[in-house]
């Protein structure tokens, strides 16, 4: 059966109700700070701010200690309530959901540390446009990932799994265009190599976007769409509620 | 050949799809009051063979009463009333030419407590044999130690076969009774909530055994001990007011239920 973001609520246990409302706050705030670190990670190097490129490799750890916790927590749950069915689901997806905004976060630290590089090798402007294009669009999939999971909303978490293409394929037309640049000017090399890191990233972190909208249908229908090609996915078996 | 047709759940549609070949039970349209009160109502469902079946659900659902229809328990109650038909590998149980003793040697039956009889622990499981007669005391010494092991308890025992059954703690006292309805070799299992009263290494001992007999009978577990349920048993029904409320793979009822009334139950959500 389907579920409605206000389930885990309807308990006999309250106490279990409040876990697991925990579990989904404790997952959103992983996801807020980590929102902020992938674009504040962008914004240090197209401002050359190399301070805030510092900070967020820094505050990586925030990400991780958060990370920690929720398992932590997860981990409890189980042991000591032995959730079933929608409940389990959600602790499963709770636990995915947190590995993969660490991955993220890790991906937001290599971003800040090649800034930090390029900004000490003053490369100028080149490659930034297809960084600004390529990052808008995968913040706007971490962004929706989140908001899917906090709303159960499988119809925007599919059209997330979409738009991952699409990252994919912008992501292998900036490849061609830097590799241009490196042929044209082989001073060009080394920036043109921490630019290719930084699109590395994001294009894994509309990955791990991506992979966090696959939870969310999980845990709103049950089912498992990883690993299946979208021409095979049934989006109306997906979406029609029952 | 399907004697019935497929179970349908509270939602419509055929919800499990082995054949007929392969259930050892068929219940169909089965009803069942206690005098003017309702225990079950018009309940469909087929009992896999060498797999084990759970029934759960809240208390007074009907799943003792269902699983007590079984063998027939509630024959000597004159105030049920009962409806419908319940076929054994493929007879009907109620049958004129069906003998209740034989019936019950067929499908054996433990309760929620243990029940040893005042006797050694080798007369208790010797007790049925010895009730059908004609097995010279070679043959049953063997049924007996045969019979304890499958039940998990020879080596517990073996070297105290004479000292009174009840001497034996709960744990030991419940696989003695499983060893008891073992004995007269059932093809069925009936377990009435079997491990309730024990504590958990014993009732661990319990559901090991029930994985492991599974090879040789079909089970059927009544219990509220929903993750005993899930540990245990293939098959899972949920019965709510005396209806079949959704019966599935345990694999799938117990991650992704297909109603929202199984959903609440198992998940202790209210109503």
């Amino acid at each position: 059966m389907d579920i409605t973001s206000d389930i885990h609520s309807r308990h006999i246990s309250r106490q279990f109700n409040h876990e697991l409302e925990e579990l989904k706050t404790h997952l959103m705030a992983m996801g807020g700070l980590v929102e902020r670190q992938v674009q504040e990670a962008v914004e240090a190097l197209l401002a050359g701010d190399s301070e805030m490129a510092q900070r967020v490799v820094e505050n990586d750890r925030a990400v991780n200690d958060m990370q920690m916790k929720i398992d932590e927590e997860c981990t409890q749950v189980l042991a000591r309530r032995q959730p079933a069915a929608s409940d389990l689901r959600l602790v499963l997806a709770v636990m995915r959901g947190a590995s993969d905004l660490e991955r993220i976060g890790d991906e937001a630290s290599k971003i800040a540390r090649n800034a930090g590089d390029l900004i000490k090798i003053d490369n100028g402007t080149r490659g930034f446009v297809e960084v600004r294009m390529i990052s808008e669009h995968v913040r706007r999939m971490v962004r929706d990932a989140l908001t899917s999971f906090a709303r159960f909303d499988i119809e925007l978490a599919l059209e997330l799994v979409r738009e991952d293409e699409k990252v994919d394929e912008e992501y292998r037309s900036a490849m061609r265009s830097l590799m241009t640049f490196m042929m044209e000017d082989a001073r060009s090399i080394t920036p043109v190599l921490n630019l290719m890191w930084i699109l590395r990233a994001l294009e894994r972190i509309g990955d791990h976007a991506n992979n966090l909208a696959e939870y969310v249908v999980y845990l709103v229908k049950g089912l498992d769409i990883r690993h299946t090609d979208l021409e095979d996915l049934d989006e109306k078996a997906i979406t029609r509620k029952d | 050949m399907s004697v019935f047709p497929l179970p349908q759940s509270a939602a419509g549609g055929p919800i499990i799809d082995f054949d007929s070949a392969a259930c050892c039970l068929e219940i169909e349209g089965l009803s069942l009051a206690y005098g003017e009160t309702p225990a079950l109502r018009e309940l469909t469902l087929r009992v896999p063979r060498h797999r084990v079946t759970a029934f759960i659900g809240p208390s007074g659902c009907g799943k003792s009463t269902l699983l007590r229809a079984l063998n027939r328990l509630h024959d000597l109650n004159d105030d049920v009333r009962l409806n419908g038909r319940i076929c054994l590998e493929g007879q009907d149980i109620h049958a004129p030419e069906v003998e209740v003793a034989k019936l019950r040697r067929r499908v054996g039956m433990v309760f929620q407590a243990p029940n040893p009889f005042p006797m050694s622990i080798y007369d208790n499981v010797a007790f049925g044999l010895r009730l059908q007669g004609g097995i010279r005391k070679r043959q049953l010494d063997d049924i007996v130690e045969w019979a304890l092991r499958s039940a998990a308890l020879w080596d517990e025992v073996k070297d105290r076969l004479k000292s009174s059954a009840w001497a034996l703690s709960g744990g030991q006292q419940q696989r003695l009774v499983i060893a008891r309805t073992l004995a007269v070799r059932p093809e069925v299992l009936l377990l009435d909530e079997p491990a309730s009263a024990l504590d958990p290494i014993s009732t661990l001992k319990i559901e090991e055994l029930i994985r492991n007999l599974k090879s040789q009978l079909t089970l059927v577990l009544v219990t509220h001990n929903m993750q005993q349920a899930a540990r245990v048993s293939d098959y899972t029904a949920f019965l709510q007011e005396g209806e079949l409320v959704e019966y599935g793979a345990t694999d799938t009822l117990f991650t992704n239920p297909r109603l929202a009334r199984t959903e609440n139950y198992i998940t202790g959500r209210m109503a």
